[in-house]
């Protein structure tokens, strides 16, 4: 008791402080207790006002906020509500409306962290009366603070060259900033650059995409690196710091004029990448007629060796005129420093074999989806024409296995949002091209969940006859010519076995492998899937945790391409909100050295990650513009010299005493 | 089992993950004890030892919850320096006859909610076989230990051997 008493002493006594507390409606109202909360926060000391409301965050609520500072001349606010992440910023606008500080307001989180968890009402109250106690101790203690002022870079980085990154760089550089495109492969365009039509319009992929691709290799404010990867990333918003390694091509763009006498002398065939593998190319060569930059490249793993003795003879000046083909090309390493970056790296199609039971890496008739998107393709291996692998014959009769790796607790759990309706797109281009197929399709459930989606099915099963098989197939073999399919028709109860000439399985859409590896370069996260992980699903869905990086594209979840270029869009528009500001605003809790007691003994240098700070005439200092308000240094300092702007020792202490009622 | 006994424990959260995980059990109203109350911190790197002692003292458990290792930390490696801190101070509590259990680190990232929940589930379980924690005058099973613990270490000669 006593010390309790000399706690209520020590706390300054000037402050005025009022007390929030949101129902959110039901939400909070159900489990908490608000009218107790309102009563008991009023026996503290500090605390001058306190009431109860519907929605705080709504703008009835707000004014109620408003009102009471001005009438009681408040000096700090606590709303008790929902989550800081949610919104901290609109209550501390509230706070800066009114004439207060922003940082004199605080929040207690007594919705996520009390009501939706709990289900005893009486002890959800005690809890949520001491979050509210202990957010009136930190917020009493909180210095008023301003925001700190820096410049920033009005450049902008996008990773990955596929349609999300293409549309953002495209709308960034059209509003009139400088763009660095970063793509790993030689060209950009994406998987989108394979599709032959897409859905559910079946405008041809290419006529939407290659203007785009065109667009960004002559856009003034684009600079396009293919063949280029993220080394790392340092800095912050407004201020990042980028290190790319730009790989050689070997063959040099600006002089390189599509002649293709290199490709007709190569000795060297691979199988091609861009046609999924059925066709080949020659270790020279240019991944697909309108790639971007419009030049061919060496495949250095494939080529012989690039010198004389070995091969060399694409190199060879009555080969290569314009004499592009460079073998001294080497990697170099590009540092930019831009003010925001868009990270849109894609997607990979799960790696069929590990699916042994379709048998997708043994039998050549059976392929995957996006192989078949090659072979329906006009520019693709078959010229449009669907042959199947092995003998070169069209198919008759033909089975599209959905959720293939999706759906599916052994390999991906979710849905790979876009096979139901590229599958039926698959069997609406096969029977045009082949009127007499028999076509089957193996489905869970139809999820066709976009725009215009379902009449596309209904259209496909009503023209194109295909046959809908509800349930999943459990094996594929090949045998005697034919690939063999067994099933169940979960609608029928009945066990299913058909022979066709070729199968096409839907294969998941995975996170791009590397993904990981940038994402930690980046700091932002990845979530249970793999895929970039958004600040808020319904907030903030295309910002990353780290402010300045946005997401776009499939690598934060699978889409299509109507939604990823409407979220690159969203994602550019929001990278160009920071770009077009004057100064950005730079988190002012930062840590603070007190000289008289900084012995100098370098401890807190050795430990800030962002080397803010130094010693000055043998005391630290700290840049605040460097500071990250971490607060590594503040726990590693022997003397008790660094403190954190609004996260000091004696706040925790006194929060500590509010949570365990001493307070 | 101590009958009656409902364990208190401070939560010391991450604001990037730990916090994150919390409000995600929330959001997916993922039911656990109302045991725990936090506070929301900077960093697992700004915890300091001092502050998990002032907070034991005045609980029955300290959890802490920060970003996976290695790379998920915002500030690079405030996750790291938080482990190497806390498994100091887990050995100091074992030499002061505490058992260390009643401090528990976890990496528990933003996306993580049903790991949160079941974190606190499991957590307030093992407090509840602990027993209530008190420095002065509580008797708990773990202060006759501290007391055995400082008698074995006269007998050895300050040497220690476990």
């Amino acid at each position: 008791m006593e010390s309790a008493l000399a706690a209520h002493r020590e706390r300054p006594t000037k402050e005025k402080i009022g007390v929030f507390v949101c129902h959110c409606g039901r939400n909070i109202a159900t489990t908490v207790d608000t009218k107790r909360v309102v009563e008991e926060i009023l026996k503290h000391p500090a605390v001058v006002h306190a009431e109860d409301y519907d929605y705080v965050c709504s703008s009835p609520g707000q004014e109620l906020i408003e009102k009471a500072v001005k009438e009681k001349r408040l000096t700090g606010v606590i709303v008790a509500a929902c989550s800081p992440s949610l919104h901290e910023t609109t209550f501390r606008e509230v706070a800066e409306r009114t004439g207060l500080n922003p940082y004199k307001c605080e929040i207690a989180n007594i919705r996520e962290q009390d009501s939706w968890v709990h289900e005893d009402k009486e002890k959800a109250t005690e809890k949520a009366i001491k979050l509210t106690k202990s957010a009136v101790e930190k917020v009493i203690r909180n210095e008023e603070l301003e925001p700190i002022k820096v410049g920033l870079y009005r450049k902008a980085l996008v990773i990955g060259g596929g349609i999300a990154g293409i549309r953002a760089a495209l709308d960034i550089a059209d509003a009139g900033f400088p763009v660095v495109l970063v793509e790993k492969g030689p060209t950009i365009g994406g998987h989108m650059a394979k599709l032959a039509e897409t859905f559910p319009t079946l405008d041809c992929a290419s006529c939407i995409l290659t203007p785009l691709m065109s667009g960004v290799a002559h856009h003034p404010n684009i600079t396009l690196l293919t063949l280029s990867e993220i080394m790392d990333v340092e800095g912050y918003l407004g201020n990042f710091h980028v290190r790319i390694k730009k790989n050689p091509r070997y063959v040099d763009p600006e002089k390189c004029n599509l002649c293709n006498d290199c490709v007709d002398i190569c000795p060297v065939t691979v199988s091609s990448e861009f046609d999924e593998g059925l066709s080949l190319r020659k270790a020279i060569y240019i991944p697909f007629p309108q790639a971007v930059p419009s030049s061919y490249l060496i495949d250095l793993d494939a080529c012989l060796g690039m010198n004389p003795i070995t091969c060399g003879k694409c190199a060879e000046p009555d080969i290569c005129g314009p004499e592009a083909v460079n073998f001294d090309d080497q990697a170099e390493i590009i540092e930019e420093d831009v003010g925001v970056i868009v990270v849109a790296t894609g997607y990979e199609l799960y790696n069929p074999a590990n699916i042994g039971e379709y048998g997708a890496d043994k039998y050549p008739d059976v392929i995957t989806s996006l192989q078949f998107e090659r072979l329906l393709s006009p520019s693709g291996p078959a010229l449009g024409i669907p042959k199947r692998p092995s003998d070169e014959k069209i198919p008759k009769r033909i089975a599209f296995i959905h959720c293939v790796g999706s759906r599916d607790e052994r390999h991906q759990p979710y849905c790979s949002h876009i096979c139901c309706t590229y599958s039926a797109k698959h069997a609406l281009l096969f029977k045009e091209l082949v009127p007499d197929a028999d076509i089957y399709s193996f489905y869970i459930d139809i999820r066709a969940v976009g725009k215009n989606y379902e009449d596309f099915i209904r259209r496909v099963q009503e023209e194109a006859g295909v046959h809908y098989i509800r349930g999943k197939v459990s094996r594929i073999y090949e045998q005697d010519g034919k690939v063999k399919i067994f099933g169940v028709d979960t609608l029928l109860n009945k066990r299913i076995e058909i022979e066709v000439d070729m199968a096409v399985l839907a294969l998941s859409m995975v996170p791009a492998h590397d993904i990981e590896d940038l994402a930690s370069k980046m700091r932002i996260q990845i979530d249970g899937s793999g895929f970039l992980q958004e600040l808020h699903p319904k907030l903030h869905p295309v910002e990353s945790a780290t402010s300045g990086i946005f997401l776009a594209g499939a690598a934060q979840s699978p889409k299509d391409i109507q939604d990823t270029v409407a979220q690159a869009s969203a994602a550019a528009s929001k990278a160009l909100g920071v770009l077009t500001q004057e100064k950005i605003s730079h988190i002012p809790t930062v840590a603070t050295v007190d000289t008289d007691l900084c012995s100098g003994c370098r401890l807190c240098i050795s430990v800030c990650p962002y080397g803010a700070i130094k010693l000055v005439d043998e005391k630290a200092e700290v840049k605040e513009i460097l500071c990250e308000g971490c607060g590594a240094c503040v726990s590693t300092c022997p003397s008790d010299a660094i403190s954190l702007r609004n996260h000091t020792d004696e706040q925790v202490s006194s929060m500590l005493k509010a949570l365990v009622g001493e307070i | 089992m101590h009958i009656g006994f409902e364990p208190r424990i401070i939560g010391f959260l991450c604001q990037w993950c730990g916090y994150q995980g919390a409000d995600m059990a929330g959001t997916s109203r993922l039911k656990y004890p109302p045991s725990i109350v936090s506070i929301r911190v900077p960093c697992g790197g700004r915890i300091e030892t001092k502050q998990v002692l002032e907070a034991l003292s005045k609980s029955d458990g300290v959890l802490i919850a920060g970003c996976h290792t290695p790379n998920d930390c915002h500030y690079v490696s405030g996750n790291f320096k938080c482990l190497k801190r806390v498994t100091l101070l887990k050995e100091f509590l074992r030499h002061m006859g505490i058992n260390p259990a009643r401090v528990r680190l976890e990496w528990i990232s933003a996306t993580e909610g049903r790991k949160f929940a079941r974190v606190v589930r499991e957590f307030t379980d093992e407090i509840k076989e602990l027993g209530p924690f008190g420095f002065n005058g509580k008797s708990s099973q773990e202060i006759e230990t501290k007391q055995d613990s400082k008698l074995s270490l006269k007998e050895m000669g300050g040497r220690e051997n476990e």
